[in-house]
């Protein structure tokens, strides 16, 4: 019978694991606190620029974003040159200045002069785009605007 | 009698749980990018465009391959942030007494004056146009920091540069004078205004 004798001893000892809940929770609350929700899932690639010169967007004033880069792979039937995604969708050049009146029209009336718009182009997208968006910026009067950028050298960017 | 221990519960799937919670904030959050480049746009208006002496304008060209031409020479991004600083600092008519630049009849006359006029195709890429926007920011950002250093001390903010002044401006828990420091802050950029126009087509 002493095939069946147990292994009293040479087996490992089990890993305690009663830190684990620990290690994990502090994890969560180091993303919890150092992320901030999605505000709009991207249908376009959209890898900024770096440049070192850079100011922090002023958080107490209300921000708008508008993105611009080239449809991603799912999204190949909206073309593949550089186009413009206003909150969850693609849009025209002409669509920015209804989509910055309606910014303005859920905003209290004396931060409206204060909304900043935050342009995140890809680093691939053409100036030919964002100067349109520009010229449309311009004629809405919403002239305050941030060319939202990555912090890194310069030299980076043209590779 | 004999206290009896409660019962221990069993906490073998709170590692389970947080690592659920864990990779929900992970796949719904982002680590966002908030800072960038401010930029102010000229409003549209149908006044003439003022005559500027073509020795005041530094002219930056960015063609679709992404080249500079800067004042009708071929120029590398790197060396573009030195030509406008000496452009800026050049103060031809003497009338910038902290400028240390070269005098020369032939540029601008003083930092009031300068204006940095870019041109950009409608081809060129946005990563070429940034690095472009960010190398003339520094020139400014390069000249006003000197100048924070040589007026600060005198002001009461010694050792002390321009983007730290405004940062300290910036600071909510910083208690000293702000008044005084937004003063100075608004002497330098007077005395350096940063003209930069873009040409639109």
């Amino acid at each position: 019978m002493s095939k069946f004798k147990k292994k009293k001893d040479g087996g490992l000892a089990p890993i305690n694991t009663a830190s684990l809940p620990d290690i994990v929770f502090m994890l969560l609350f180091f993303f919890m606190v150092a992320t901030v929700m999605r505000e709009d899932t991207l249908k376009i690639k959209n890898s900024l620029p770096v440049a070192d010169q850079i100011e922090k967007l002023d958080k107490k004033n209300p921000v708008s974003y508008i993105y611009m880069g080239k449809p991603s792979e799912n999204y190949r039937s909206a073309g593949t040159v550089a186009r413009i995604q206003l909150n969850d969708d693609f849009a025209s050049v002409g669509e920015v200045a209804s989509f910055i009146a309606a910014e303005r029209a859920a905003l209290r009336e004396e931060l409206i002069p204060f909304l900043t718009v935050s342009l995140k182009v890809d680093r691939d997208a053409n100036m030919g785009i964002v100067g349109d968006v520009k010229q449309e910026l311009r004629k809405v009067n919403a002239l305050k605007i941030n060319y939202t950028t990555g912090t890194g050298d310069v030299s980076t960017n043209m590779e | 009698m004999a206290k009896r221990a409660a019962p221990e519960v069993n906490a073998g799937s709170m590692a389970d749980i947080a690592f659920l919670l864990l990779i929900f904030f992970l796949v719904t959050t982002t680590i966002e990018k908030d800072s960038g480049i401010n930029r102010k746009l000229p409003p549209i208006e149908e006044t003439e465009p003022p005559i500027i002496k073509q020795k005041n304008i530094f002219t930056v060209l960015v063609n679709k391959n992404d080249d500079l031409l800067v004042e009708d020479e071929p120029m590398e991004i790197k060396d573009l942030r030195q030509a406008a600083i000496e452009f800026l600092d050049n103060n031809g008519d003497g009338s910038c007494a902290f400028c240390k630049g070269a005098k020369d009849p032939k540029s601008s006359d003083n930092p009031d004056k300068a204006i940095i006029s870019l041109k950009n195709d409608r081809e060129t890429s946005y990563a070429a146009y940034i690095s472009v926007q960010n190398e003339l920011v520094a020139a400014y950002n390069n000249l006003r920091n000197r100048r924070a250093l040589e007026i600060g001390a005198s002001k009461g903010f010694p050792k002390m540069n321009f983007i730290e002044m405004q940062a300290l401006h910036k600071d909510v828990r910083w208690n000293g004078n702000k008044k005084k420091l937004k003063d100075l802050i608004d002497q330098i950029k007077l005395e350096i205004p940063q003209k930069l126009s873009e040409v639109v087509e």
